[in-house]
């Protein structure tokens, strides 16, 4: 019996000294391939960081990434994967909140903790307590932009929303909670699909209630469709939007047509704090490309899962998922961030403005 | 008054799509009787063919949108899903024509899952940018038409209807008024005869994919100029509501489809505009039933009796 003992010893301590395995699931292909492409990204750099200063407990981080090709479905498949053949000690992922609400179940069940970096729906940390985001949640993404409508003096305001995200749906119905409750006026609520691109009836029924401003809570694909047909029909308002903008094919698609456009996101090129800086230099560096939001919370999900290992002192789920829910003003790119008791981030947002094909700082907004 | 014009409007330019991508489907069944599943591909097909060949060929006409350079890459859209049609009917259909009509049907579907898949796979699942083909703006109205002049009419949706109605003319032309039109309907009546009467059955039947193909192909880039973003699965929806389209005019019948195109187009545009967009899908179909039911011959369609 001491053979078998001795060896199965060497295995263990073998396993130890070996690298700390993480699991990332994102979209890197279909539809949403932009948001994963970019959280990726940024997840990817963190890791390097932290294996060039040293790893964590004296051990490398090894990333292990499954592509869930933005297809309902894959996820789970993936994360069950994941935690089962790859034995990875927590999972980073996703930006899509239906996606993210897909896996978190399979994390909850395993006790694996699981990180997103930008699903804002709040649905998804009430999943379980192993479930945490480092992203701020809907109500207050639509409570923001509707505050910044009204100090814009807008007092009229139409909404289009996508009925088949519960992304868009969320955004708009906290929106027109704090703009109702604060006196302002919604003239037309209007609705597409994802998927659709002739938005020219939606928009002419939003024209004719005259609306100083168009709340668009949606994702890239069809609003930049939505705002270059918007501008062909004469509707020459403001549109404004939450983080589902930051894309790729924005700016390819529309044009010129989102000039004076706002949104509301996580992080800003723009903002001139030294971290922030720096994590544009050596993101440009190994990418060649200006970071976006999705790659700012990829970053910073990866350092505060690195974080609340070097705290806990181990891998053990029990310890790890103490720690991550006890992170503290962390100083991230995206800001200052505290897990509160939900496992939401509380941390301010920034408004952004479009013009001369980029986004631009507008103002910085507190929780 | 003005709203109810604009979504009139709007619903035209989007039912000559429609219309345009009807007419194949419904010549296909005039000849073959059966209905080309893949047909709603071929548009996707027709906007990538754009897509890959506007730089080029703008840059032969000056680089920049142009109305020269817009025809060329209508054209050429066109002649690539003309030799698509053909190559699909040739590989696909016709080895199984002596089979019974279902196992063409399936083949079909089997076609349209293979260039959804495939093009996914080549030009990758996500949205393209449309090149800008033609500088689509609004047309200033004149002041003089009262309250009229702040109706808004693009350049992009009179190209649209300006194209369809020409292509129309034409299709007419040919079915009316040459002999492989002649052809053509002599085939839609009676298939062995018109072979006895020594017309060339494969050739006209190759010659229908080809037209109808093409017109697919011209809908394509007609549909992105309006809305520039593409991708390999955007024919399913609209090749599902062309085929609407083409029951609810009479399918087999060339205006009815054309028909059944603004139809389905204008109803489109109302119910989003005053009613749900989310309704929007479900009455479409819900026509397709109603027409099934009520009047399978559709609007203009002749009522036949299956000959036993």
């Amino acid at each position: 019996m001491i053979f078998p003992a001795l060896f199965f010893g060497a295995w263990i301590s073998e396993v130890n000294a070996g690298p700390i395995r993480v699991g990332e699931f994102a979209s890197l292909t279909g539809a949403s391939a932009s948001f994963g492409q970019s959280s990726h990204k940024g997840t990817k750099l963190a890791v390097e960081e932290i294996n060039a200063a040293g790893g964590v407990l004296g051990r490398p981080i090894e990333l292990i990434t499954e592509d869930d090709q933005s297809q309902a479905g894959q996820p789970a498949t993936i994360v069950r994967k994941l935690i089962s053949q790859d034995k990875v000690i927590a999972i980073l992922g996703e930006v899509a909140s239906s996606k993210s609400l897909e896996a978190a179940p399979i994390c909850q069940q395993n006790k694996i903790p699981m990180i997103s970096p930008a699903s804002t729906n709040p649905k998804v940390t009430e999943v379980g307590d192993c479930i945490f985001r480092v992203c701020f949640i809907d109500p207050f993404q639509g409570t923001v932009m509707s505050k910044f409508a009204r100090e814009n003096g807008w007092k009229k305001i139409a909404v289009l929303t996508d009925v088949k995200q519960d992304y868009s749906v969320g955004l708009a119905e906290f929106f027109i909670k704090d703009f109702l409750a604060n006196g302002g006026q919604i003239v037309r609520e209007q609705k597409y699909s994802t998927g659709d691109k002739d938005f020219k009836p939606q928009l002419t029924s939003i024209k004719a209630s005259q609306p100083d401003a168009v709340f668009v809570p949606g994702y890239y694909a069809e609003v930049s469709l939505i705002a270059k047909q918007a501008k062909l029909l004469g509707l020459k308002v403001p549109l404004l939007g939450g983080d589902g903008w930051v894309g790729d094919s924005l700016l390819k698609v529309a044009g010129k047509s989102l000039d004076g456009s706002f949104f509301s996101s996580h992080f800003s090129s723009d903002d001139a704090s030294l971290m922030v800086r720096n994590f544009v230099e050596k993101f440009k560096a190994k990418y060649g490309e200006v970071p976006d939001d999705m790659a700012a919370l990829g970053y910073d999900s990866a350092m505060i899962l690195a974080d609340a290992i070097r705290t806990a002192g181990t891998t053990d789920s029990g310890p790890l998922r103490q720690a991550i829910a006890s992170t503290a003003s962390h100083a991230g790119v995206t800001g200052k961030i505290t897990l509160d008791p939900q496992r939401n981030a509380s941390k301010s947002a920034v408004i952004l403005t479009i013009g001369d094909g980029g986004f631009h700082f507008v103002k910085k907004v507190e929780p | 008054m003005i709203e109810f014009l604009q979504q009139l409007i709007n619903g035209l330019s989007q039912g000559a799509i429609y219309a345009l991508i009807a007419l194949g489907y419904t010549m296909v069944f005039g000849v073959l009787r059966f209905i080309n599943f893949a047909h709603g591909d071929i548009y996707m097909l027709g906007a990538f063919a754009g897509f890959y060949t506007a730089p080029k060929l703008l840059s032969l006409t000056g680089g920049g949108p142009s109305y020269g350079g817009a025809a060329l890459v209508l054209v050429a859209a066109m002649a690539l899903c003309a030799a698509a049609g053909v190559i699909i009917e040739r590989l696909c259909y016709r080895p199984l024509r002596a089979q019974p009509r279902l196992t063409v049907l399936i083949a079909a579907i089997g076609v349209s899952l293979f260039l959804e898949n495939g093009g996914q796979f080549f030009f990758g699942a996500d949205p393209q940018a449309f090149p800008e083909i033609i500088a689509d703006s609004a047309i200033e109205l004149p002041a003089s038409w009262g309250e009229f002049a702040s109706l808004t009419l693009t350049i992009g949706q009179l190209i649209v209807i300006g194209s369809t109605i020409v292509l129309l003319a034409a299709l007419r032309t040919i079915v009316k008024y040459t002999r492989t039109g002649m052809a053509m309907r002599a085939l839609s009546l009676n298939p062995l005869a018109a072979s006895l009467m020594g017309v060339n059955t494969d050739a006209v039947i190759s010659f229908t994919f080809a037209i109808g193909s093409a017109l697919a192909g011209a809908a394509g880039i007609l549909t992105s100029i309006q809305q520039p973003s593409i991708d390999p699965l955007m024919g399913i929806n609209a090749g599902l509501k062309a085929f609407v389209a083409a029951v609810l005019g009479g399918i087999g019948n060339i205006p009815g489809a054309a028909l059944g195109g603004v139809i389905i187009g204008v109803l489109e545009a109302l119910v989003v505009g005053y009613i749900n967009p989310t309704y929007r899908d479900p009455l479409v179909f819900a026509v397709l039933i109603l027409v099934l039911l009520f009047k399978p011959s559709g609007l203009l369609g002749k009522a036949e009796r299956e000959k036993v």
